[in-house]
């Protein structure tokens, strides 16, 4: 029974961060990747559109308004938008909007200060080269950073899977929800436990993969 | 081939200006010195002629083209006549030797076979044909400024713009890239100028030399005859350090 109870929550908890992490990686890349480019003198800070207004500046601002926001208020404050987009507000397909915006502006930070560990030189060597501000991002930039976007994308994961479980106390199911229903509420030490280590497991795999992609992307170089 | 006229730039919320007035012509063909000490105007001088800062006033000729009047995708096809070598080499660490000596032609558009014909041509000249797979951080300094130089050479620029090329490399590999970039000079009959607060390198390669102080230029001329009777105080002061190294 128990077995049978991890199980269901393992593969809910992994569906959840799979499904949220995958939709913010992309997306907290493309503004990570926007608020580098916008801000950036050799790239597109005086493109004509940024003079009118900075984009950079707009999205830093709205970035950190999801960012200020504790997931779980933000869970509770878009339960509409949640509806809107996947027809109820409680289970796992629910919890994913609410995981997903959450960590969008945690990915673009994270991809904001890749990008910007990347060598100043090697980006103006670029440039005085003659490369476009789009060969810049995408030739210099987003492959110099690999290793630790990659690292950053991990980062990104496991902290979801803390989300996640946040998520699950208020009906998203997954481990969290497990370890609340069964673990706190019904006494059950045992599953408390088994819960616990499951997430542990969980977070240290994701830690190893990662780490192991970053490193066999670097020590290529 | 290379000519600055009456060139100022000044940074906002800075009272002196980094480069006040400065003019020079270098001749197609010559080994040009730019010396000054730290903060004499030459990096504001070198982003000005690469296109990365703009000018408040005056003209920077590459061949006959003002590259100051450009912009956008004509100011990046003016900036393909000039190679730069760079003093930290700033190559990719993504890309092995022959993939950094690519890049340039992969901006310019150059087919990928002739871009790989012309990369592997290049880093024989500069004596790394057996090092084409090997990625950047696997070079010693020397070796990796040769990448540099063979890099800025592939697009095949009238002008090589050399920024303090051997600063951060040891005596007998500063000899080496010396060496190398006499031999390129004299080979490809590309332009050279080195901007470097060495001396004494330009004493051994540059056939002129120009002397820049607080932005302005305070001597120029022959290479020999400048630093055989220097006249500004800061070449004078330079040229007693000479003898010691």
């Amino acid at each position: 029974m128990l077995f049978r109870l991890l199980r269901t929550a393992l593969l809910e908890t992994v569906w959840m961060v799979a499904v949220s992490g995958g939709i913010s990686i992309v997306l907290g890349t493309l503004v990570g990747a926007a608020l580098v480019f916008f801000s950036d003198p050799g790239l597109g800070r005086d493109w004509p559109i940024n003079r009118i207004f900075r984009i950079d500046q707009v999205l830093s601002a709205i970035v950190n308004v999801g960012r200020s926001l504790p997931f779980l208020v933000l869970m509770v404050a878009i339960i509409p938008l949640t509806r809107l987009l996947v027809g109820t507000s409680i289970g796992t397909q629910a919890a994913i909007v609410p995981l997903s915006i959450g960590a969008i502006p945690f990915a673009a930070r994270v991809v904001e200060s890749s990008m910007r560990g990347v060598d100043r030189g090697v980006v103006e060597a670029a440039l005085v080269m003659g490369a476009s501000p789009m060969e810049v991002l995408f030739k210099v930039m987003f492959p110099e950073a690999l290793p630790s976007l990659v690292l950053g994308f991990t980062l990104t994961l496991v902290s979801l899977v803390s989300f996640s479980a946040m998520a699950g106390a208020v009906g998203g199911g997954g481990l969290g929800d497990l370890a609340i229903r069964y673990g706190y509420q019904r006494f059950r030490t045992d599953v408390m436990i088994a819960t616990v280590v499951v997430l542990i497991v969980l977070v240290q795999s994701i830690q190893w993969v990662g780490q192991a992609i970053s490193v066999a992307v670097d020590r290529k170089r | 081939m290379i000519g600055l006229e009456d060139v100022s730039k000044k940074y906002p919320g800075q009272a002196a200006p980094a480069l006040n007035g400065v003019s020079f012509a270098v001749e197609q063909g010559d080994i040009c010195g730019i010396v000054g000490l730290s903060g004499a105007g030459k990096s504001t001088l070198i982003r000005c002629i690469t296109g990365l800062e703009r000018v408040d006033r005056g003209a920077i000729y590459v061949g006959d083209v003002d590259i100051t009047k450009l912009r956008g995708a004509e100011l990046r096809q003016a900036q393909r006549r000039l190679g730069v070598v760079f003093q930290h080499f700033n190559l990719l660490s993504h890309r092995t030797a022959l993939g950094n000596v690519m890049f340039p032609l992969e901006i310019a558009r150059t087919p990928a076979r002739e871009a790989r014909r012309r990369a592997e041509e290049l880093l024989d000249v500069v004596g790394l044909a057996d090092k084409r797979d090997t990625y950047p951080a696997k070079l010693s300094g020397g070796q990796q400024q040769r990448v540099g130089i063979a890099r800025a050479l592939a697009t095949n620029p009238d002008v090589l713009l050399c920024d303090e090329p051997t600063s951060a490399l040891d005596p007998i590999t500063t000899q080496s890239i010396l060496e190398l970039i006499r031999q390129v000079n004299a080979d490809f009959g590309v332009t050279v100028l080195i901007v470097t607060h060495q001396l004494s390198i330009t004493q051994q390669v540059c056939g002129s030399l120009v002397v820049i102080d607080e932005g302005q230029i305070v001597e120029k001329g022959p290479a020999q005859e400048v630093l055989r009777t220097p006249s500004s105080r800061i070449l004078k002061a330079m040229v007693t350090t000479l003898s010691w190294s």
